[in-house]
């Protein structure tokens, strides 16, 4: 795979694919966790290992399943997928468990997981789907925890709270604490997602069109 | 006949379905076997610890978790663990469970003697994270509120939360856990007043 490939699927999957901020899959679970920032990057984190698998395996089977009946048995192997994870993590990871397992189950109802497998893992190579997987669930990533800060910062006036509960007692330090603010509830509450949703998806077709023009002034010059 | 023809074939689906049906019951089968074990060391020992932690420090001097009493509540048992000082029961712990939002709510809790609460904790439950959880010692100190509180004190109709009246806060956006762990502490309190003799090893 040749190195503009792998840029180009990890552009795709950081920016200008992004699965919440472009693609607006994964709306339902974007909306449930991101409370805080670390609940975000807990989700994002356990989700990019799943979609990174679960596309591996996707890509392996890509020539024995037929189109017909593709959807169903790519559901039945996700589901079997985050089932299996969630036992595993919970038999041998079980402080980690603790933390992140509430969110385990929720990567089954991610339909960008299924969104990835039906748009890329199944046209593509395995290690072109891995790559996608990662990327893709790093772009997810970035995105519940970025939604997850705002709304964590405006909501309950903190950074990454609780974040050594997550990463453990050395990531202390991300978690700060603006002294004497209340919080603005609605923030926290399912409104206050979608406000923050939205106004992050308007800047980024701003940004986007901004440099868009740019390109197209510097372009300009030299076409005349 | 090739394979990317015989792909097409309408028997080809089923037998692909039922293959990866087969496969993925196999899978699940064979990890529920392999962690089965595991989880329920893990759990074991996440109960040991909570015992720990609803009973204060040296409350008990003997091994309460091999000192089990089992006694049927709505036709299941409960497993009651008896902390004694010397001969005498001093307090109890048991289980309890409510339905919260999205499933049950599993309480730990201790009770002395005289019926007060020593000690409740949270060992399972799937509310709302960063809504819901609060109720984890871990991340709020809410918990704690039930420490010291008996049938009488407060009275049975404040045995809520701050919506219904009662003297327990909720939290914002979720009144439905905070309820639900009112209501399992209440019961778990009730269970032990109607089984205390039984508990504490009194003739009656």
């Amino acid at each position: 795979m040749s190195d503009n490939k792998l840029r180009g699927i990890f552009k795709d999957g950081l920016w200008e694919n992004n699965v919440v901020f472009s693609q607006m899959l994964a709306l339902c679970p974007t909306m449930a966790v991101t409370t805080s920032g670390t609940n975000g990057l807990g989700m994002g984190l356990a989700t990019t290992a799943v979609l990174v698998v679960s596309n591996i395996l996707v890509s392996m089977i890509r020539h024995t399943v037929s189109s017909q009946v593709r959807i169903p048995v790519f559901v039945v192997l996700i589901a079997t997928l985050v089932t299996v994870v969630d036992m595993a993590m919970n038999a041998w990871l079980h402080d980690l468990y603790k933390v992140l397992g509430l969110f385990i189950a929720l990567i089954v109802v991610n339909c960008a997981i299924l969104g990835r497998a039906e748009a890329f893992a199944v046209k593509n190579g395995v290690v072109a789907s891995a790559v996608d997987g990662l990327a893709m669930g790093l772009g997810f990533t970035g995105a519940l925890t970025f939604i997850g800060l705002i709304r964590e910062f405006l909501g309950s006036g903190t950074l990454f709270a609780q974040a050594s509960n997550l990463l453990g007692p050395s990531f202390a330090f991300l978690e700060m604490k603006l002294p004497g603010y209340g919080g603005a509830l609605l923030m926290i509450l399912p409104p206050g997602g979608f406000a923050i949703l939205g106004f992050l998806l308007a800047g980024k077709r701003v940004m986007e069109k901004r440099l868009e023009e740019r390109a197209a002034a510097h372009a300009e010059p030299a076409t005349a | 006949m090739n394979f990317a023809s015989f792909r097409e074939k309408i028997g080809y689906q089923p037998l692909l379905l039922g293959t990866f049906a087969l496969l993925a019951s196999g899978a699940l089968a064979w990890a529920s076997n392999a962690t089965g074990e595991a989880i329920a060391a893990a759990e074991a020992k996440d109960l040991r610890d909570s015992l720990a932690e609803v009973l204060p420090k040296g409350f008990a001097d003997n091994d309460f978790l091999n000192d089990k009493l089992e006694i049927e509540r709505n036709g299941k048992p409960v497993t009651i663990y008896r902390a004694r000082q010397g001969e005498a029961v001093k307090g109890a712990v048991f289980k309890v469970a409510e339905r919260g939002y999205a499933a049950d709510i599993q309480l730990l809790m201790a009770v002395d003697a005289e019926g007060r609460t020593l000690g409740v904790r949270v060992i399972k439950h799937a509310e709302t994270p960063g809504l819901g959880d609060k109720i984890e010692v871990k991340k709020a100190p809410w918990i704690l509120g039930f420490d010291g509180k008996s049938l009488g004190d407060p009275e049975p109709e404040k045995w809520g939360v701050k919506k219904d009246g009662g003297i327990f806060d909720q939290f914002a956006g979720a009144t439905i856990t905070p309820r639900a762990v009112v209501k399992a502490v209440k019961g778990g309190l009730d269970f032990y007043a109607m089984h205390r003799k039984e508990i504490l090893g009194e003739k009656s």
